[in-house]
């Protein structure tokens, strides 16, 4: 083809050449409709999802039974049924949530509170931010699990010490996002509370916090999952309860379905987590709207 | 000028910002004065300094030199003793309108009931009820500005500055918000210095038009407008009004050219 806006009459001429003679007129084009895909009705997709699930423990265990699968090493859903039944009756169950819960919120919390207050912090002073940040980009490029076992020696294996690695895990990411709020707050804005004879106090109070909780409300999720992390970590390292011990403890003995038990568990207290907090994020962003 | 002490006194004032090679004359020496009550406009082409005489006045820029004097006593480098209406209307979006319309009296510690309630009826009468419970995104861009305007005038100080209020308004809500502006000012009885690029809003609204020139920023021609009030659209038809913007408009195209201070004359 030749490289021109419009065909001249020559070019046209030369295609008709080039074709067959009896595609001689231009055959017409295929009549092709938009390919539209057609939404399932809802029952049919929780239908889909719930069949998925049943085959799959289904096969499992008509797998462990015919010896397919090697039940030893990874169970089987009868086995694990029994077990959770034993965990929740005579088990440690409700102990083991409660204590990976607490140290998940408590961790969470100072985690998320004091990094976004520290983050705030730093529209006080240019200086204070500068001299600081670099101390903040080195925390945060630490894997801090890496520090685990010191902080198990300095807190001890009870609560405080898997609360303090929650929040070690949680803090930097709060503060990082709190200080990129400060960063993003436009100068008219305190043009305009100055011009009012405003204090620092009262622009910190009345536009900076404002102004940034939709950036510290934005992490709740992401924290919430990190808090969760660092108290089984912990509890992997050492500890007397929690749904970590269990499963590190059903491993070390062999015991399988008890280890996919406390996985389940585990799980179920994540998606409550999760759900709860996603929850409790929507409401803030109706309450703060930016 | 009359005898008595002008409302809004700025004498010699000049702004050098340093830079790497030596300094940049912002704004050469200036001296302005405003009587109490008067609206005065400010036009000039960009970066004649417009914005830089505002934030010193308002305090928020430390003059190289000069000083700036309200009701004859030495305001220079204070915060909070004018009105200051940026071009953004900066409306914060998590209050209502209502909140963001006491902010200045909020700031200035007046217990936020009372400042309500002094609030309430003037946007009822100033074009906003129905509006006061609602959050500044669901307002139009009109709107907005009258709520940014009502803020700066509930603020309570003699003197406002309003930095291009209507410079981001299409045309037919321009000229209603001019008609609310001379309104409100007729209202209120405060001593404007108004800023705007157009020639037309300056002469119908003010008493007197400053034209300022570049590098540095300067004033190169006071013309006093003396059409009478309150003023109709009329006017802009008016022989004086003509002579006046013609005035202008040759003053803003010479400038283009660097020239040298003009005296004022009309």
């Amino acid at each position: 083809m030749t490289v021109q806006d419009t065909p001249t009459l020559r070019d046209i001429a030369a295609l008709q050449q080039a074709r067959p003679a009896e595609s001689a007129k231009p055959a017409a084009r295929p009549a092709r409709r938009l390919p539209v895909q057609k939404d399932w009705p809802v029952w049919a997709l929780v239908l889909a999802q719930a069949g998925i699930l049943v085959a799959a423990i289904a096969g499992w265990e008509l797998g462990a039974r015919t010896g397919l699968v090697d039940a030893f090493f990874w169970s089987q859903p009868s086995a694990i049924f029994h077990t959770l039944t034993i965990f929740f009756t005579t088990g440690d169950a409700w102990t083991d949530i409660g204590f990976t819960f607490r140290s998940t919120i408590f961790g969470f919390l100072l985690g998320t509170t004091l990094g976004s207050l520290f983050g705030l912090s730093f529209w006080w002073s240019r200086n204070y931010a500068a001299v600081v940040q670099p101390y903040i980009i080195c925390f945060e490029s630490i894997p801090k699990l890496a520090l685990a076992p010191l902080i198990i020696l300095v807190f001890g294996i009870g609560l405080s010490s898997k609360v303090a690695i929650a929040m070690a895990l949680t803090i930097v990411v709060s503060t990082l996002t709190a200080y990129a709020g400060v960063k993003a707050l436009d100068p008219d804005g305190e043009k305009l509370f100055y011009s009012l004879g405003a204090t620092r106090m009262q622009v910190f109070r009345k536009l900076v916090v404002p102004f940034c909780l939709p950036w510290i409300i934005s992490v709740l999720r992401v924290n919430i999952g990190l808090a969760l992390t660092g108290a089984i970590v912990g509890e992997f390292i050492a500890s007397q309860h929690g749904l970590g011990r269990a499963i590190l403890y059903a491993g070390q003995t062999y015991d399988i379905a008890l280890v996919w038990v406390a996985v389940l568990v585990l799980s179920t207290l994540a998606v409550v987590m999760y759900a709860t907090v996603s929850w409790l994020e929507s409401m803030l962003r109706k309450g703060v709207r930016q | 000028m009359s005898l008595t002490v002008a409302k809004l006194h700025a004498e010699n004032v000049s702004m050098t910002f340093p830079t790497p090679s030596g300094g940049f004359a912002a704004l050469a020496p200036i001296t302005l004065s405003i009587p109490q009550g008067r609206f005065v406009s400010l036009i000039g082409p960009s970066g004649c300094g417009k914005s830089t005489i505002f934030n010193i006045i308002a305090g928020l820029l430390e003059p190289t030199s000069g000083r700036v004097l309200i009701d004859g006593v030495d305001a220079t480098g204070t915060i909070g003793r004018v009105g200051y209406m940026l071009q953004k209307d900066l409306l914060l979006p998590w209050r209502t309108v209502l909140d963001n319309v006491v902010l200045g009296m909020e700031i200035q510690s007046v217990p936020l009931r009372a400042a309500r309630e002094r609030a309430l009826p003037l946007l009822h009468r100033y074009g906003l009820s129905g509006f006061e419970y609602l959050y500044p995104s669901s307002l139009s861009g009109g709107m907005r500005q009258r709520a940014a305007l009502l803020r700066t005038l509930l603020f309570d100080t003699d003197v406002i500055l309003l930095d291009e209020p209507f410079g981001a308004l299409d045309a037919q809500t321009k000229l209603q918000m001019q008609e609310w502006l001379m309104q409100l000012w007729s209202d209120f009885g405060k001593t404007v210095l108004f800023v705007t690029h157009d020639v037309e809003e300056a002469i119908y609204l003010s008493d007197e038009v400053h034209v300022m020139g570049t590098r540095p920023g300067r004033i190169i021609a006071s013309i006093p407008v003396h059409l009478p009030r309150p003023r109709r659209r009329t006017s802009a038809l008016a022989p004086e009004f003509l002579t006046i913007k013609e005035r202008c408009l040759e003053l803003l195209d010479v400038n283009l050219a660097p020239s040298a201070p003009v005296n004022a004359a009309a």
